[in-house]
């Protein structure tokens, strides 16, 4: 399965994400930032690439501040 | 000395606390102990999911929709010179009141002498506030009002939310500072029109002493805020540039997660019990304290002597005895903590005519009880009996 992340300008919102999106039952994951989409020491919200729009407008509907959005390269 | 205390000091930190904070402190160091927000690893996150939670328990109780507007820092007065030094420049006017705190009127002491312009608007000797005094003292240039909630030394309430709205009519900030009342009295930011608000954890939310924080609202462009401290947050570590968004544009260095892990707990509490029931014990307490004290030969009671009036702190001296001799005594021979002198605002000292000779204070938590209050007005009692 296509997964993808979302990184987040603070460890807030990362974590406001992942606590909106289980409440929707969507299989997501906090991970450390992989090195080449940024050099945060955060992490970021690793989600099924096909449920992109879905994570997106909830994220932004619950006030989620985005940075970007990126699909990890299949392994 | 095998007495049993009685702690009525709870408005310079509330004690004890509710055993559900000491355990949740005592989870955090076994089981949650990363860095929050720092790292990539589960202890890491749990800590960061600790803070989050306390965040977003503090906007709630304060009526705030977006929680990353909370900023936490070690207390109410690190909150209040962050509001004050963040947002005022050279040229601004400011506004409070004769009853603050020095955490108010010490930075704005030192804002002064920056070329920021400070009105001290005059209280009645109970502490009360009329806000038309603070209407004719609106300029061209005020740009905030700072006031507290609750005067730390009598207890009296000041009408914040009738200031708000004569603030928002004029375009102006209103700061509060909620020490004396968080976890007490319902405070909603945007009903009772406060742009900005310090709040402490160490009181009434139970929380421990190192907690704390500013709540930010969104009248308030952070973009133009000075933080109090610049450093590592977690985020944007390519730039050398501090962030310019909440909370990470305030909070810099490792926070106080262990604290805010017991914070969360007592912000639990508060909402398990109702502010209104905390509230209603506390005035009974207050009610009874003040109604006995008034009767005891000799006693001079300060500040409104009504509890729907104040918080649960009363200050009083008792004729022909200094009041660190009497706070000494109460200790020493009855086991009853209280605190003495003038409380860290001597403004609110002349206001009530008690500078610089100071005052006996009581304040009680909702973890006080009527027989503790009874205990402490005996010894009181005796005391004036048997003269110092």
């Amino acid at each position: 399965m296509v997964q993808g992340v979302i990184l987040f300008p603070s460890i807030h919102f990362a974590i406001k994400a992942e606590k909106l999106a289980k409440e929707k039952g969507l299989a997501v994951k906090l991970i450390p930032v992989p090195r080449h989409f940024g050099s945060d020491c955060g992490v970021c919200l690793r989600f099924p690439w096909k449920e992109k729009d879905e994570v997106q407008s909830l994220l932004e509907a619950g006030g989620v501040k985005m940075d970007s959005v990126h699909p990890l390269p299949d392994k | 000395m095998d007495v049993k205390l009685i702690y009525l000091d709870n408005a310079a930190t509330s004690h004890p606390k509710p055993e559900s904070v000491i355990r949740a402190m005592v989870a955090f160091m076994h089981e949650a102990g990363g860095n929050p927000g720092r790292s990539g690893h589960r202890l890491s996150i749990e800590a960061g999911r600790v803070v989050f939670e306390a965040r977003e328990k503090v906007a709630e109780l304060f009526g705030l929709q977006d929680s990353s507007r909370v900023v936490f820092g070690l207390n109410a007065t690190e909150a209040i010179n962050l509001g004050l030094k963040g947002i005022l420049r050279p040229g601004d006017h400011v506004i409070t009141s004769s009853m603050e705190h020095n955490s108010v009127m010490r930075p704005l002491r030192a804002l002064e002498r920056e070329g920021i312009e400070v009105t001290v608007v005059p209280c009645s000797r109970e502490g009360f506030l009329d806000p038309e005094e603070i209407r004719r003292a609106i300029r061209t240039h005020t740009r905030m009002v700072v006031l507290n909630h609750a005067s730390n030394v009598v207890g009296t309430l000041l009408p914040l939310s009738e200031v708000g709205e004569i603030c928002r009519k004029n375009g102006i900030l209103l700061f509060g500072d909620a020490a004396q009342t968080a976890g007490v009295f319902p405070i909603n930011m945007e009903r009772d029109k406060i742009d900005l608000l310090a709040f402490t954890g160490h009181k009434g939310l139970f929380g421990p002493q190192g907690t704390g924080g500013l709540v930010i609202g969104d009248r308030v462009n952070e973009k133009s805020m000075e933080p109090l401290k610049r450093g590592g947050t977690g985020s944007r570590s390519e730039f050398e540039e501090q962030p310019d968004f909440l909370p990470d544009l305030c909070e810099s260095g490792t926070p106080n997660a262990v604290g805010l892990a017991g914070l969360r707990a007592g912000l639990d509490f508060i909402r398990g019990v109702g502010l209104e029931e905390i509230r209603g014990h506390e005035k009974r307490l207050t009610r009874q304290l003040i109604q006995s004290l008034l009767e005891i030969p000799g006693t001079l009671v300060y500040g409104p002597q009504d509890a729907e009036k104040q918080c649960a702190t009363v200050s009083f001296n008792l004729q022909g005895w200094e009041p660190s001799e009497l706070s000494f005594r109460l200790d020493e021979e009855f086991g009853i903590l209280t605190r003495v002198g003038l409380h860290c605002a001597p403004s609110a000292h002349r206001t009530i005519g008690t500078f610089p000779g100071g005052t006996v204070r009581v304040s009680m938590s909702y973890l006080n009880t009527e027989e503790e209050v009874n205990q402490a007005i005996q010894a009181v009692r005796n005391l004036a009996r048997k003269g110092s």
